[in-house]
């Protein structure tokens, strides 16, 4: 079975879009959070994808190679953010970015 | 022998860059530690430093001997824009060494002198305060002259030039509440600035065309471009040195633009010998020295040279011998040395200018640092004939030949000391003035001898007034309370003015007829060198006049001396020409007359006439107004709200209020944020596929 | 591979495992005595820095052209490692007066500036997103350092959204030219790009995203909202250490990029990155006038500042400008960088214990009352503003000089335009210094002022013999950029 490139490429844009949207107007930290970890993986597709298509060239690697170093630093934000959220809602009780807005101006 | 060593390697060189460091070095710390830690430290650091500037001027002078071509030691590159390129360098010579040798020693010695000094003066004046201040410009005067005889390159050097013209500003003006009015110093100090930025002026012109002809304002660069195309670029040349010229003439006090150097000695007295005797007023004989190689080439502006520097001499020598400020005739005898000195650089005779400099510095340095000590003497006597309860009359002018008389038995010191600067200046052998003076009218005696007669008539003036001015000083009888009360100075005053005294003896022997010492010396840096021979009889002839005029001075001020309240005999002799003499010839109202009042008016013309009336009165209260008022109702708004408000707070307005409103785009959630990143995201990525 | 590859980034190794070890040794360290880690730290630094000048000069290409090290690098990690130097000096004191001294913070910012050192000398796109994560995420720790302040969370939270947000598109992007290119590398894109085989769609979309990545990251104007917020929320010492390093890096993989690796879509970038220029200096100088808040006021004049970098960037599209519009940005970044930390030091001066003191209306009668800072303040707003002889003078007149050399003209205007109303914000502080009365509340410590005095001594020196930089600058050769 074999799928095309520009499939896989559609997918990883529409998944992309789809975490922009999520990131715009969801209000919960987490779930925004998780939007743009939806963003960092369409890209891991579109990687991928486009490895495929170089297959045997010796370049197809570094496509690959990105893919795990993308996914290392989307772990380490997840550490950051997710330590952040759970300050914040230790000293507001809601993780609502909206009220998170203080600073303005 | 490892000193040899050090010597020859030309290592020494290194330190060149000290020379301008150490004078800053020094003032910094007075102004950081100065005030906080007193007069004695503050006068010490100040001494110490230039002291120690001195000795490496004089480790330069050893390097020198190994390799007299000497070495250019790059700091920094400074301007670096288009085909201008201008670095910082240092360039150590035989000629940028002496000068460095003279300004160092000599400015140690008054360093040493104005400690006693300022002490007295600070407290006299009422601000001890500021001696600290005093220290501080003395130091920056240092550097900056430093900087001016350093330089590599001509725009450094303007740098150095304008850096002495500020602190000479400074410190004519350093008493700037006192004087006459209360503002009579500050006065002096103004016209000491302007008159020199007039002599700016031309050399800033010069170093335009300079850099135009050139493209370059390297002293190298510029001498060789003037060796290998001198010939074919006379006409540029001359300008560029016309200009020159109006430099010097305004910073070396020379006709026409001399006359803010009198008014200068409202500055305290180490002020006086060293800034406006000894060091800064030569710069403008440097500069010309310096450039010899242009004004090699034009044997036309050599010859305007020559003959503004022999009339200055003789001008203001005639003014000298109509004084009665003691420190006003040593100004007048600078103005008239400088003269010499100038004139001698037109002639040619580069190195006797630089003699004649050097020799100057020292007995001219001796005379005013004597005159400042005569007067705080005097000032001494003030006091304590005051609290003695002496009846004296004032105002009391403690600077006033006519109030002194009789000094030689109360300062003993300052008579010998004044007596060898007086025979110095006047050329009696073997004194250094004498091998000096000699060498300028040999040359001029072979180049112009019209110039020659006027030179040896001036020197003859000037023993004239120096004889003048030792009688009425220091023989005779006290000719008021506070001299008749005057005691001699401490010793930190006094043995500067010995080691003084002691190089005005000597440092003829610097270019002895037969032996030419400097004359092989700077000819390593100087191209057109010759040797002038000694003559007996042009010798001769200005000892003989030297003579009669002393006899002659001795005739009208020291057989009879004069009584206190009684005329200047020579009044009577001399007639109206004395008059003349005594009133400066009326340059200063000349001035007055020829360009500030027609200024002044001019200014009252565009204010009052043009302004005022024209403008005011009738084109905008006549004119606009009625114009304004019988237009439409549109245009009165469009002119008052659009154009008058808008202008003056339209734009202001505005930016204002887009501020505020983009303060609204900030609304401080995230979530619009990042739609901003989106919406940016979107534009670029639109205009990348359809753009 | 070898072992020179090793030393290629050996300063880069040094830091990151001196930050590793500290992490370790801060255990044993008592909590009243952090001072022990700020002073390990800046023996790191110290190191780091011989290892750079220890290679100055050498131009190589390591681990398969994934470092690049070259003058540009060399300089830009000298930069970075100076300004890791003052910013720690600057935290010490301020941590402990505000109460949240704590050893991790000196180890944070190690980890941050090997980040920049390796964005300094990134050659292949993997390596750039990695030190943007490198370089970014040990400051969302520190921006949430005064947690539980409710300033602070809130500036470290837009911060980390917004740059995860931005690190999306980023890593997108790199994406899309990857697939355009066939390659990662920088070198290799220069060689796809010329001989054609690219796919002009997917490049042009993928260098897109990573304006606009790099772009949060410098805050160009549209993607800079976040920084008033940030600047003014975090922590002051991380703040002035944000303000300057991080915008630095990411100018430095921007220039990397689309300089050295993107010339051949030069015809497509310059008009965008002229309007981002444009766009980001007249929304940064406009919008700090009508701040009253001084971190606020800073926060806009850095987006300001950004704008003038940017302009660098259309400049270079002028292939025989590009290697000066590249000294141009450098030499700015430097004038920036120490006008920035001088200014921020002074901020730090003001701040009170409990975080007042900020309002531009507590800095009256400064002048009065410490000369010495008044006048080091006034100092910097001028070089900031670019008024002669200040450094800031000679910074916009060498950048203005090349973008007038490309020949736009009218971006130049955009720029002197703005920064005559950008003196009207910088003045006011020095009037309010000056003419206003008051009893400012200034704190005195010998290592903060020491910060002020030697940025202060370097705005006035460069200011006027800017010879020395320019004669480093000037040197800088661009092993990948010039070929």
């Amino acid at each position: 079975m074999n799928i095309p490139p520009a499939y896989v490429l559609t997918l990883s844009g529409i998944l992309f879009a789809l975490g922009v949207i999520g990131v715009l107007i969801r209000r919960n930290a987490i779930v925004i959070f998780m939007s743009i970890e939806l963003m960092l993986n369409s890209a891991n597709l579109a990687f991928i994808a486009f490895a495929r298509a170089l297959a045997p060239a010796q370049e197809a690697l570094r496509g690959h190679v990105f893919v795990f170093f993308v996914i290392a630093v989307a772990a380490s934000e997840v550490a950051v953010g997710l330590a952040l959220i759970v300050a914040i809602f230790r000293s507001k009780e809601s993780i609502d970015v909206d009220e998170v807005s203080s600073l303005r101006g | 022998m490892v000193l040899l060593e050090v010597v020859q390697g030309g290592g020494l060189f290194a330190y060149a860059p000290l020379i301008i460091a150490l004078p800053i070095l020094g003032l910094i710390t007075n102004i950081i530690f100065g005030r906080r830690l007193g007069e004695r430290f503050a006068g010490i650091v100040a001494s110490g430093v230039v002291a120690l500037a001195f000795v490496i001027a004089i480790l330069q002078f050893l390097a020198l001997q190994a390799h007299p071509e000497g070495v250019t030691i790059p700091i920094a590159e400074w301007i670096s824009v288009g085909s201008l390129s201008v670095s910082w360098a240092i360039k150590v010579d035989t000629l940028s060494t002496t000068m460095m040798l003279m300004v160092t020693g000599v400015s140690t010695l008054i360093h040493i002198y104005a400690i006693g000094y300022m002490h007295e003066d600070v407290r006299f004046q009422g601000d001890p305060g500021r001696y600290t201040r005093f220290f501080i410009f003395f130091n920056l005067f240092v550097a900056a002259m430093m900087v001016l005889v350093s330089a590599d390159n001509y725009l450094m050097m303007f740098v150095g030039w304008e850096g002495v013209g500020l602190c000479s500003y400074l410190l004519i003006g350093f008493w700037y509440e006192k004087g006459e009015d209360g503002i009579g110093n500050a006065v002096a100090g103004k016209k000491a600035f302007i008159t020199n930025r007039i002599g700016d002026f031309g050399f800033l012109i010069a170093m335009f065309l300079i850099f135009g002809a050139v493209g370059s304002l390297g002293f190298e660069e510029v001498f060789d471009w003037a060796h290998a195309f001198g010939e074919e670029n006379v006409l540029i040349i001359s300008v560029i040195t016309l200009f020159m010229l109006l430099g010097v003439a305004g910073k070396s006090a020379q006709l026409p633009l001399f006359v803010w150097l009198p008014d200068a000695m409202a500055g305290p007295t180490p002020v006086s010998a060293l800034i406006h005797a000894a060091t800064m007023v030569t710069a403008g004989v440097y500069l010309i020295v310096r450039s010899n190689p242009l004004f090699s080439v034009t044997a036309s502006t050599s010859n305007i040279v020559a003959i503004v520097g022999t009339a200055t001499a003789f001008f203001a020598a005639t003014i000298a011998v109509g004084q009665f400020d003691i420190k006003k005739v040593l100004a007048y005898s600078t103005i008239s040395q400088l003269g010499f000195m100038v004139a001698a650089a037109g002639l040619g005779a580069y190195v006797a200018a630089i003699f004649h400099l050097i020799n100057h510095a020292f007995f001219k340095a001796l005379l005013f640092l004597a005159s400042g000590s005569v007067i705080q003497g005097i000032e001494a006597g003030h006091h304590h004939a005051e609290h003695e309860g002496a009846d004296i009359e004032e105002p009391f002018d403690p600077q006033d030949m006519r109030n002194m008389g009789g000094l030689r038995s109360r300062m003993k010191v300052t008579f010998w000391v004044y007596l060898i600067g007086a025979l110095a200046l006047s050329g009696f052998p073997p004194l250094a003035g004498f091998f000096s003076k000699d060498e300028i009218l040999v040359d001029a005696r072979l180049e112009n001898p019209a110039l020659f007669f006027l030179l040896l008539a001036a020197a003859f003036l000037t023993t004239f007034y120096m004889g003048r001015q030792v009688f009425l000083v220091f023989f005779g009888k006290a000719r008021s309370e506070p001299a008749a009360h005057a005691k001699e100075n401490p010793p930190v005053m006094w043995v500067p003015l010995v080691i003084l005294g002691v190089l005005s003896v000597v440092s003829g022997a610097l270019n002895l007829p037969k032996i030419h010492t400097l004359t092989d010396w700077l000819g390593t840096t100087i191209e057109h060198v010759h040797i002038t021979e000694f003559s007996f009889s042009v010798a001769g002839l200005a000892v003989v006049f030297s003579i009669v005029a002393v006899v002659l001075a001795w005739m009208i001020y020291g057989r009879k001396p004069i009584e206190k309240g009684e005329a200047d005999p020579l009044r009577k002799i001399l007639g109206p020409i004395f008059v003349g003499m005594e009133n400066k010839w009326w340059v200063d109202e000349l001035y007055d007359f020829l360009f500030i009042r027609p200024y002044v008016a001019i200014c009252w013309f565009l204010a009052d006439v043009v302004d005022w009336r024209i403008l005011h009165d009738w084109f905008h209260d006549s004119v606009l107004a009625s114009a304004y008022r019988n237009g439409s109702q549109w245009l009165a708004q469009v002119f008052d709200l659009g154009i008058i408000d808008g202008i003056g707070n339209g734009l202001g307005n505005i930016t204002k209020g887009a501020s505020q409103r983009l303060r609204f785009v900030e609304t401080g959630y995230v979530r619009n944020y990042a739609l901003a990143i989106l919406v940016g995201g979107l534009l670029t990525l639109t205009y990348f596929i359809f753009g | 591979m070898d072992w020179q590859d090793f030393l290629s980034v050996l300063p880069f190794i040094i830091v990151a495992g001196w930050a590793t070890i500290l992490l370790l040794v801060d255990l044993w360290i008592p909590a009243n005595r952090k001072g022990i880690t700020a002073g390990l730290a800046v023996l790191g630094l110290i190191a780091a820095i011989a290892a750079v000048i220890s290679r100055f000069g050498i131009e190589r290409e390591a681990f398969d052209g994934m470092i690049i090290v070259d003058g540009f690098s060399s300089f830009l990690q000298l930069l970075f490692l100076g300004v890791g130097v003052i910013a720690i000096a600057q935290a010490y004191d301020y941590l402990r007066r505000r109460d949240i001294e704590r050893g991790e913070y000196y180890i944070l910012l190690l980890y941050s500036l090997s980040g920049m050192l390796l964005m300094a000398s990134a050659g292949d796109l993997i390596v750039v997103f990695l030190a943007v994560e490198l370089l970014s995420i040990p400051l969302y720790v520190l921006a949430a350092f005064a947690i539980p302040k409710a300033d602070s969370e809130e500036s470290a939270l837009k911060y980390f959204l917004l740059g995860a947000f931005a690190s999306g598109f980023l890593v997108y992007g790199i994406a899309l030219v990857f697939g355009s290119t066939g390659t990662t590398a920088l070198s290799g894109m220069v060689a796809a790009i010329e001989s054609a085989e690219t796919t002009p769609i997917l490049l042009l979309v993928g260098s897109g995203m990573i304006l606009v990545g790099l772009g949060f990251k410098v805050a160009a104007v549209p993607f800079h909202m976040w920084t008033p917020d940030v600047y003014q929320g975090a922590p002051t010492s991380v703040t002035s250490f944000m303000a300057v390093g991080a915008k630095a890096g990411g100018f430095a993989a921007l220039l990397r990029i689309f300089i050295s690796a993107l010339p051949g879509a030069a015809v497509m970038w310059m008009p965008l990155t002229m309007w981002i220029a444009a766009l980001t200096m007249a929304w940064g100088n406009i919008a700090a006038i009508s701040q009253t808040n001084i971190k606020r006021m800073l926060a806009y004049s850095s987006i300001a500042h950004a704008g003038y970098i940017f302009m660098a960037l259309p400049a270079a599209a002028t292939p025989e400008v590009a290697p000066e519009a590249v000294r141009a940005a450098l030499f700015y970044l430097v004038t920036y960088a120490i006008t920035n930390l001088g200014a921020w030091g002074v901020v730090l001066a003001m701040e009170k214990a409990e975080g007042s003191g900020l309002e531009i209306e507590d800095y009256s009668g400064l002048g009065k009352k410490r000369p010495a800072l008044a006048l080091a303040m006034a100092l910097f707003m001028l070089s900031l503003t670019g008024i002669p002889p200040t450094v800031g003078f000679m910074g916009k007149f060498y950048l203005f000089q090349v973008v007038i050399d490309a020949n736009l003209i009218w971006l130049a205007l955009v720029g002197v335009v703005t920064s005559l109303i950008s003196a009207y914000y910088y003045l006011r502080v020095i009037v309010v210094m000056y003419m206003r009365d008051g009893e400012p509340e200034v704190r005195s410590e010998a290592l903060l002022n020491s910060t002020i005095f030697i940025t202060a001594f370097g705005t006035f020196f460069f200011g006027i013999l800017p010879g020395f930089l320019l004669k480093m600058i000037n040197q800088v050769s661009l092993l990948d950029l010039f070929r």
